[in-house]
């Protein structure tokens, strides 16, 4: 397989102004990954700072009523929420033995903005986010978290005005300022190497989750769950799972059903296609021509996903479903009251893919979903919905 | 010869102007066309619009935008290409796209439509070298030209890479950036030039921050063989789009004012071209 590449997908279809900076990330990731004081910096800002090992908690309740052994790994408990973090403070560190001076990141929720901030925070490194104009308003509480964690955050009025549109305004302030400047990317989508480099800095979360299972249960779990946008939570505990005899489900937005116009489920409804440097699965219409979508979960909102997970979808490695707002907007709602953890949208897909599917396990069967953040951030717009709390 | 390589062989430098097909009508985009070719374009670059233009400042990619929400398709810009063939059988045309219309049309039918439609050349802005191998034997089997892109920020082994590759003319990027217009041409553009020069005979032209009549001459004292203005006139595009006769009259005064930035080279084989007026 070439470089870059995950099966035929992947690859750098960027502008030739952009080609040098990613060759030189490259390198020096390729140089960093290796350097025993990188990692001794980073594990140090994942323990002490971020929280990490997360648990692997065992959910009783969940488990009776699923019929089968629950665990959540816990990535809601790191610090600021989400996964996210575990992305942000590897490339924050590694921007600065790079020698940049400035981060720039996109966001669409605003998740991976704050774990951004918080990383330039903690790094010492200014932070300035691309936020589509719509997402702005939509997450206003979010935009505030940012800036009182000292990022600036500008929002992006072109296109739909929304995620990949911050995207594309962040890769073209790195095509201007790739000297002194780090794109810090928040998923494992784009040109090689960011779907290499995220995937590294996620796969924490799998080998925690591994080791962590084998000394509670003795053994690997039957199947691993987790909710697919981007796809950077879903990789990172999937990866060390690869290899296993574990089966390995994705979640996508399925919105208002596969059958509408009106979902993110680029693997389950999209076709091959180029979006935003990589060769992947995209929602485009017959001309090439990239779709908006829908989703409840504003992280999920996104018409592509990683290339890995094209490759991993066409060899039958990895099976992706989709599940409807309506049955996250149920998972969320049935999670809080049942375990008392309120789990974000994005997340609760994988939680109502379970819902659905874990009876085909028995009793002995080992199940773990990967909560993936904490749902705070949504509670305010799940409150104004039909049925609230209900 | 080809229209490309005519065009180059007799006249040094040559003026390039870009329109985005489509914008901000699909019919009117033919009479922007024409209009810039009456006014003294030597050849058109005609983008095909796309949903994400990433190499593009605002200026372009709301030209993007407003071809999309005016309906255009591919088969729409092929058919300006037609249109623009039958107003003008010499002029070289090099459409300018990204690379998933191509992709999802399928590379020998986008090439053979290309050829079809009567375009010389193909620009496709985000395929690097290093992901252009099924594209070449596509585009020579059509005898479609593949323009190569070289930026500031180029390795000298990159370049000698994309010029083995490379057809037609090469478009030299003359700032770290996305298109767009600068106040200022950057210094190291006569640098950039000298250097790519030094490994090939292809005709070179300069492109992304070209807008005044200044940038053009300055280009064209460093050497290049050709200037590229997109911005500048796509601007114009948007300022004028409740008056169509308004465009066409600002479209015609900005290139005349721009091409008289050139000073003719006066090489015994170039033909002394028609006055312009300033």
């Amino acid at each position: 397989m070439k470089a870059g590449r995950y099966g035929v997908y992947g690859g750098q279809y960027v502008p030739e102004t952009l080609m040098s900076a990613l060759i030189e990330l490259e390198e020096t990731y390729g140089r960093v990954s290796l350097d025993p004081e990188f990692s001794r910096r980073l594990g140090w800002y994942l323990h002490e700072y971020a929280g990490r090992e997360t648990p692997l908690t065992y959910c009783e309740n969940l488990s009776r009523d699923l019929g089968c052994r629950v665990y959540l790994k816990r990535e809601d408990l790191l610090h600021g929420g989400a996964h996210k973090l575990n992305n942000t403070l590897g490339q924050a560190l590694m921007a600065k033995f790079m020698g940049k001076r400035r981060l720039i990141a996109e966001t669409g929720a605003g998740q991976h903005g704050v774990a951004t901030a918080i990383a330039g925070a903690a790094l010492g490194l200014p932070v300035e986010v691309y936020m589509g104009e719509v997402d702005t308003r939509r997450q206003a509480l979010n935009v505030f978290r940012m800036e009182l964690l000292g990022a600036r955050v500008i929002p992006v009025a072109s296109g739909t005005r929304t995620l990949k549109d911050a995207i594309n305004a962040a890769m073209r302030d790195w095509v201007a300022n790739s000297r002194d400047t780090h794109y810090l990317l928040g998923s494992c989508v784009g040109p090689h190497p960011f779907p290499w480099i995220v995937r590294d800095f996620q796969s924490v979360i799998g080998e925690e989750a591994r080791r962590q299972v084998l000394e509670r249960e003795g053994r690997l779990p039957d199947t691993v769950v987790a909710c697919v946008g981007g796809g950077s939570n879903a990789i990172g505990i999937f990866y060390p799972f690869v290899n296993d005899d574990v089966a390995l489900v994705g979640v996508e937005a399925g919105g208002e059903g596969l059958d509408t116009a009106h979902h993110g489920a680029s693997l389950s409804g999209g076709s091959v296609g180029v979006f935003q440097g990589a060769l992947s699965y995209l929602l485009q219409d017959g001309d090439g021509q990239a779709l908006e979508t829908h989703s409840i979960a504003a992280g999920l909102d996104h018409p592509s996903v990683g290339p890995e997970h094209a490759m991993l979808k066409d060899s039958g490695r990895v099976r992706y479903e989709a599940v409807t707002d309506a049955e996250a907007l149920h998972a969320f709602r049935y999670l809080s009251r049942t375990e008392g953890i309120i789990p974000a949208l994005e997340s609760a897909h994988a939680v109502a893919y379970a819902l659905r599917a874990a009876g085909d396990l028995g009793e002995d069967g080992i199940l773990v979903i990967n909560l993936s953040g904490r749902g705070d951030k949504d509670v305010a717009e799940v409150a104004n919905l039909p049925g609230g709390a209900a | 010869m080809s229209r490309i390589d005519g065009l180059f062989a007799r006249k040094n430098p040559v003026f390039i102007g870009f329109t985005v097909a489509g914008d901000p009508g699909i019919e009117t985009s033919f009479r922007v066309a024409k209009t810039m070719i009456d006014a003294g374009v030597d050849l058109l670059e005609i983008a095909i619009p796309y949903s994400d233009p990433v190499a593009d400042g605002p200026v372009i990619e709301r030209a993007h935008a407003r071809a999309l929400r005016a309906g255009t398709t591919p088969d729409d810009v092929f058919a300006l290409v037609r249109q623009v063939r039958e107003h003008a059988p010499d002029l070289p045309v090099v459409l300018f796209t990204y690379y998933n219309i191509v992709y999802r049309r399928g590379l020998d039918r986008f090439f053979a439509e290309t050829a079809a439609a009567g375009a010389d050349g193909v620009l496709i802005v985000d395929l690097p070298v290093e992901e252009s191998g099924e594209v070449a034997p596509s585009a020579l089997r059509h005898g479609i030209d593949r323009i190569a892109l070289i930026a500031p920020t180029t390795s000298p082994e990159r370049q000698h890479a994309i010029l083995r590759e490379a057809s037609g003319f090469v478009y030299l990027i003359s700032l770290e950036g996305v298109t767009g217009e600068r106040d200022r041409l950057p210094l190291h553009v006569a640098g950039l030039v000298g250097a790519v020069r030094e490994k090939t005979d292809l005709p070179l032209a300069v492109g992304f921050g070209v807008s005044r009549p200044e940038h053009v001459g300055a280009v064209a004292a460093v050497g290049a063989n050709g200037v590229i203005v997109g911005s500048a006139l796509v601007r114009i595009v948007e300022e004028h789009l409740g008056d169509e006769a308004g465009m066409h009259e600002a479209l015609r005064t900005a290139i005349k004012a721009m091409r008289c930035g050139i000073v003719p080279d006066p090489g015994p084989d170039i033909p002394r071209r028609e006055r312009v007026e300033g």
